[in-house]
């Protein structure tokens, strides 16, 4: 973060979400690439610019913001390399790239079929999760308000 | 009458036809853009002078009728004075707009105020390039994608939003942009979503597709339109009501009510960037009523078999024409909302509505083998019912109304 302000970074970050978008367009992945788009940029983005102005002034504060600001760094490189070996290491790349015969040609009905058929039980666990983050939050919220009160 | 159907297509043919192999793609690429660039901002200077004369007619004034045609006496002393009705109002705005002064607030955070105009106006204009305005005049066909691409595009002018009040240093501004946003990202769930049964019953999310999949022939003479099916007639008016609050229209123009925030977020703004901000919204509006006459109003179809020798995308602007013309009655005749009734209206009748939009369309598509008129009794009975307990039901408690400071 070599900013001094929040929201600058936040938008920055929505940049880089777009830049993201764009790789995956580059690699012919067209659902994905636009729901990141309509997702990270139209709304965590959003919702990252929201919860600032809501929290803290947006001015930038006086003084140094970080101590250690090669840290930084270093753990993006560890986690860079994490998720490289990750991918490398991964089962899914060598059955796709070792077997050209292999139809990869992208269809949004495939997606929709693995989804609620293959891949069902992990959905609804995401959406219990999200669910329940989503109350949580709006039992932080009420709590807030009566303490006020 | 083919051929005036495709003139358009034809003559972009022939152009690039004329250029060498290598710059062909480029060049047709150039000629779509230009098109959608020259076309719907010159529809929009048209809008703001309909809209004024339309407005001032409700409510019994001209409206503007002195601006016509520059005289220039010196130079043309023989011409005569040509009022044209009060059309040249636009050219003498445009004018105006580009030789203002441009004011930049001094607390103002120069480089997110500049850009954020821009960041509104590219998706926007991006958004045209899916829609089909014709038979084969789509710029961009995205096989898979086409609804997503122009959800996606659209998601962007919140972060424009945004951009504009916050980087304002101004209250006022920051108010109008996060009602503005709170409003768009409440109001774009049930834009989505009744978009989504037009999607599952065409089976595409293909604009190009979802207009071919509506010009079957019902009675022999009403092609198939979405809107004449309950699911569609529901989703139209679901889709309508949210793309009003959506392009910030009355009654939804609580981001820029001007009784009680100056103009919202874009406040601090003059000249040539206020114009692009005006236009902005104004091309928002465009696209989505062009977005829902694909899926619903059947694009560039004719109504009816009969009329199927005009021209296709004759069909396209005359029916944006009667968006248009729908939108600018709205704000000539609503009040605007509250913002808390805005907020009970998406998340407790407007969203609901939808889901329950969508499971109809599910059993419309699994009665497939029923007798239509049977089929669209049920489907439509189905969803009175649920509009009456959610519009009215819930909202009474089931018991007599009650006007606490009415009565």
């Amino acid at each position: 973060m070599s900013l001094r302000n929040l929201v600058h970074s936040a938008l920055c970050l929505a940049v880089s979400l777009v830049g993201l978008a764009l790789i995956y367009l580059g690699l012919d992945a067209e659902f994905i690439g636009w729901i990141q788009i309509l997702v990270y940029v139209g709304a965590v983005s959003i919702l990252i610019v929201f919860a600032i102005l809501l929290t803290r002034g947006t001015e930038a504060p006086a003084g140094r913001i970080t101590f250690a600001p090669w840290s930084g760094l270093i753990i993006a490189g560890a986690v860079f390399a994490t998720l490289a070996w990750t991918v490398i290491k991964s089962k899914a790349l060598t059955e796709i790239t070792g077997n050209p015969s292999l139809d990869v040609s992208f269809v949004v009905k495939n997606i929709g079929g693995k989804l609620v058929a293959e891949y069902v039980l992990p959905l609804q666990v995401m959406g219990l999760l999200l669910t329940a983050a989503l109350i949580g939050a709006v039992i932080i919220a009420l709590h807030e308000r009566k303490g006020l009160k | 009458m083919e051929q005036i159907d495709q003139i358009f297509v034809h003559l972009k043919h022939g152009v690039v036809a004329f250029l060498p192999e290598g710059l062909q793609p480029l060049v047709s690429i150039l000629i779509s853009v230009t098109a959608i660039v020259l076309v719907f901002p010159l529809l929009f200077a048209l809008t703001t002078v309909l809209e004024r004369k339309g407005l001032g007619r409700i409510q019994n004034r001209p409206g503007p009728n002195r601006v016509g045609l520059p005289r220039l006496p010196t130079l043309f002393p023989w011409l005569p004075k040509l009022r044209l009705a009060g059309f040249g109002q636009f050219a003498a705005d445009g004018i105006k707009s580009l030789t203002k002064e441009d004011i930049v607030p001094r607390e103002a955070d120069r480089v997110v105020h500049f850009l954020a105009p821009f960041v509104l106006l590219v998706p926007v204009l991006l958004a045209f390039s899916v829609l089909p305005v014709g038979r084969n005049m789509a710029a961009l066909d995205l096989r898979e994608t086409g609804l997503l691409f122009f959800f996606a595009a659209g998601a962007a002018t919140e972060l424009s939003v945004f951009m504009a009040g916050w980087s304002s240093h101004n209250k006022y501004s920051l108010l109008g942009a996060m009602r503005a946003i709170a409003q768009m990202i409440s109001y774009e769930i049930p834009l989505i979503l009744s978009s989504l049964t037009v999607v599952m019953m065409a089976g595409s999310l293909s604009l190009v597709t979802i207009v071919e999949r509506q010009s079957g022939v019902n009675f022999g003479f009403l092609h198939g339109w979405h809107v004449f099916t309950p699911w569609g007639f529901a989703g139209f008016w679901l889709f309508l009501i949210a793309a009003c609050a959506e392009a910030n229209r009355t009654p939804f123009d609580l981001p820029e009510a001007e009784s009680e925030l100056v103009a919202g977020y874009f406040t601090e703004y003059s000249g040539f960037k206020f114009a692009l901000f005006f236009l902005g919204e104004y091309l928002g509006l465009f696209a989505i009523s062009g977005l829902g006459i694909t899926l619903f109003l059947g694009g560039w179809l004719s109504p009816f078999t009969f009329l199927n020798w005009m021209p296709s995308w004759f069909w396209f602007f005359f029916k944006l024409f009667l968006m248009i013309a729908f939108f600018i009655w709205l704000r000539g005749t609503l009040p605007r909302l509250r913002l808390d009734q805005l907020m009970n209206f998406a998340w407790k009748f407007l969203l609901p509505m939808t889901l329950i939009n969508l499971v109809v369309a599910a059993l419309w598509h699994f009665t497939n083998s029923w007798n239509p008129a049977l089929r669209w009794l049920l489907g439509a009975i189905l969803l009175t019912f649920s509009y009456w307990i959610l519009g009215r039901g819930f909202e009474a408690k089931f018991r007599p109304r009650t006007y606490r400071y009415a009565s």
